[in-house]
């Protein structure tokens, strides 16, 4: 018999895992250790926060919002980082769906003892998804969706007053959207969407700690931590697309491990001319979000509920009916939550 | 109900490919102890190839490709072997002795 295999790491324990990044079999206090301590890593290397910043972590209740809370907790604590850190959970109001991911959510607050804010699609845009879903019906839905939650995600950041939202996107994630805007030709996407952090008008960061982590380590180190998580899928119309890129990317990594990590780094070597010009940002007339045009997009899809007219908004070829139809009276401003500015210097009152 | 001629090893089931399952996290499966040839693979001891084989048919009624491609797993649903990476374990070919436990995992799952 072959002498028993030991881990990579240690030269003692039974490796449990293969990593696959690397390659290297490894056992379980080393893989613990070796994850986070890259996540580490590429929150130093990136410097994404400071002593004192108050960061929400994007938490959905699915099983990378929750190895992230888990992650950012054990790395504030052991490299005294000095975050407050707060859970943001987005309610879009899909029942069986939301509903049950949310207890996820509420159970991990318990655990890491985070404060825990909910906001939901009802309360900002008197719409749930379930009821945009019924007069839209289930094509195109996912489009209202991502629009109004990156906006939620945003407005309830600014509400908990903080400086930075971290999400838990990873590799897999990011080498999909890579995949997604070389297909689409979708040049200033593609240039953005590797990106670690960016920065919006309204100054608050966002951030992907697991950007190079592998979704495969993301699940197994939920696994081995026991980690308590939701893993339904949306009951609305997935994103057909993007399932695309992943069955694609998924079939490249059983041939070779190492192309998430590859496809990142070739979305991150294009380079974006100077001569692409990106449209200059303004306000919204209406509620006052950042935006391209007049009004932002999620006022505009907004409209288009309102006037009952949704399934003309997704498409441009249907848009000047749209435009044409006089906004309802007493059309809803999406509330506006505002950061409370720094303490500026002393000016007298 | 365990002889020489079967073997019993318990499934389990996370990450969303319960539902392919009745939605049952786990059970206790009894499967022939030797695995019939199929295709290029004569009979054997039953192997994870085979158990993979059987589940297919045996458990699953519909969707059988959101859990199989070809002979094996659909490319993101892990597997692990008494808490070990299949990867350690020969894959496919790792025979199955009695009361392992095999977990199915799948990644495509939510954020």
């Amino acid at each position: 018999m072959a002498p028993p295999r030991t881990c990579a790491l240690c030269q003692t324990a039974r490796p449990i895992v293969r990593r696959p990044k690397t390659g290297q079999q490894v056992c379980k206090e080393c893989f613990f250790h070796v994850f986070e301590t890259e996540v580490h890593n590429t929150i130093m290397s990136a410097k994404l926060f400071k002593p004192g910043d108050r960061v929400a972590i994007g938490a959905s209740g699915g099983k990378d919002s929750t190895v992230l809370a888990h992650v950012m907790k054990v790395l504030n604590d052991r490299y005294d980082y000095g975050l407050e850190m707060y859970l943001l959970s987005i309610d879009e109001g899909i029942t069986g769906y939301r509903d049950d991911s949310l207890e996820s959510v509420k159970r991990n607050q318990q655990e890491y003892g985070l404060p825990l804010k909910i906001l939901s699609y009802d309360e900002l845009y008197g719409w749930t998804m379930d009821a945009i879903v019924e007069q839209i019906g289930r094509k195109n839905n996912c489009t209202f969706c991502g629009v109004f939650r990156r906006q939620a995600l945003d407005r309830g950041a600014a509400a908990l007053n903080v400086d930075h939202i971290v999400t838990g996107h990873n590799a897999d994630d990011i080498a999909e959207t890579v995949l997604m805007n070389i297909m689409r030709g979708d040049i200033a996407r593609l240039g953005r969407c590797t990106l670690i952090c960016t920065q919006g008008e309204d100054s608050i960061k966002r951030s992907k700690p697991f950007k190079y982590a592998y979704e495969k380590e993301i699940v197994m180190y939920a696994y081995f931590k026991k980690l308590d998580y939701f893993s339904t899928e949306c009951i609305y119309s997935p994103d057909a697309y993007r399932g695309h890129a992943r069955v694609f990317l998924k079939d490249l990594e059983a041939a070779r491990p190492s192309a998430i990590i590859d496809i990142i780094h070739s979305g991150e070597a294009f380079q974006i001319g100077e001569a692409v010009e990106l449209k200059a940002q303004q306000t919204c007339k209406r509620c006052g979000y950042m935006s391209s045009n007049d009004l932002c997009k999620a006022c505009t899809l907004l409209e288009s509920l309102e006037k009952g007219m949704a399934k003309l908004a997704t498409g441009d070829r249907n848009r000047r009916r749209l435009d044409e139809e006089p906004a309802p009276e007493n059309m809803r401003t999406i509330p506006m939550f505002h950061r409370a500015t720094p303490a500026e210097p002393a000016a007298a009152p | 109900m365990e002889d020489e001629k079967t073997i019993t090893v318990k499934l389990v089931f996370g990450g969303g490919v319960e539902v392919l399952f009745s939605n049952k996290r786990n059970q206790s499966i009894t499967i022939p102890a030797q695995a019939p040839a199929s295709g290029s693979h004569p009979s054997r001891p039953a192997d994870l190839r085979y158990l993979i084989l059987w589940m297919s048919e045996s458990l699953l009624t519909d969707r059988k490709e959101l859990f199989v491609d070809g002979e094996t797993v659909r490319p993101g649903i892990l597997v692990l072997v008494n808490d070990t990476d299949w990867e350690l374990e020969g894959e496919l070919d790792y025979e199955l002795q009695k009361g392992d436990e095999v977990v199915f995992i799948s990644t495509l799952h939510g954020g």
